[in-house]
């Protein structure tokens, strides 16, 4: 029952980093969504922004320590010029290339949107704070930002779960 | 119907009140209008560096600031700067204004969809070099 370091790294990334970034995502889209004045009261609304600033907030770090890991920790691994690496196994096939042409070519690049996107929504959350409730046009936005998020997110975290299951970085 | 008038009437006077004493009730939009904008701009870069990368060897290349992760850190770098220091410029530009929030996030939104066409495959693979 032992784990390699780069397997440790890689677990860090995608299953603990990027897990925690997808899960917390339904919580921060439910709290916006309800954001409402008509469904809070003033005292509800200023408990339930700290709590949605300090989990948009931890949201964005943990976004940025995905991407960063994965980037300049695990990548290098991944494409080591050398035929034991992932990278060479997955282009040595012509039934595993596109792994790697379309799947990890897509998942390196769109993945650091995510960040960027939701340190835009932490900052917007905490600059208005629970006036945002009554600022609907900002809100409607930044739901979107904060969906763009998930989703690139989510497309680098799925590929990047299928690519270790076939080529796994050890 | 008096009843429901006299319910809209303190309901929206709630509201008011409530409004009121909201934190942050009469923040100016533009440092909010300011990071969407820089949002924007940081994936809109992204995506052209990764499509010029793709078209150009030469400036491939010329992104590979660090070997072992290769043209990525120079793409990754230049849209991650790209977004902190657009963010710190407008930050200032738009400082304690107001204003027109749907221009500025309209224009973010279409700089997000450039970010997000730039880094997909398919179609940054178009431009392949030979």
């Amino acid at each position: 029952m032992s784990v390699s370091e780069r397997e440790w790294w890689t677990v860090l990334h995608g299953m603990i980093f990027g897990a925690v970034f997808l899960l917390a995502f339904a919580g921060g889209l439910a709290g916006l969504y309800s954001l409402r004045p008509d469904w809070v009261t003033v005292s509800g609304l200023r408990e339930r922004l700290s709590r949605m600033k300090l989990g948009l907030w931890a949201m964005a770090v943990v976004a940025w320590l995905t991407v960063i890991s994965g980037t300049f920790i695990v990548y290098p691994w991944y494409r080591a010029p050398d035929p034991n690496s992932p990278r060479s196994f997955l282009l040595a096939s012509p039934e595993r290339a596109e792994w790697h042409t379309f799947g990890m070519e897509w998942k390196e690049h769109v993945g650091w949107l995510a960040p960027i996107a939701a340190t835009v929504v932490a900052f917007v959350v905490s600059y208005y704070g629970s006036a945002l409730a009554h600022r609907l046009g900002e809100r409607r936005w930044i739901a979107l930002f904060f969906i763009v998020a998930f989703a690139t997110a989510a497309a680098a975290g799925i590929f990047g779960a299928f690519i270790n299951k076939i080529a796994p970085v050890r | 119907m008096a009843v429901r008038n006299a319910r809209t009437d303190r309901s929206a006077a709630e509201q008011a009140e409530g409004r009121a004493t909201l934190e942050g009730h009469d923040r100016p939009n533009g440092p909010v209008a300011a990071a969407l904008l820089a949002g924007g701009i940081g994936s809109a870069a992204l995506g052209v560096v990764t499509t010029l990368a793709e078209a150009s060897v030469g400036f491939r290349n010329s992104l590979n600031w660090f070997n072992p992760v290769g043209p990525l850190t120079g793409k990754a770098l230049i849209g991650t700067i790209a977004f902190f220091l657009s963010w710190l410029i407008l930050g200032f530009a738009l400082r304690g204004k107001e204003v027109n929030f749907n221009r500025y996030a309209t224009i973010a939104l279409i700089l997000l969809v450039i970010g997000l066409i730039g880094t997909f495959p398919l179609f940054f693979e178009l431009f392949a070099a030979e």
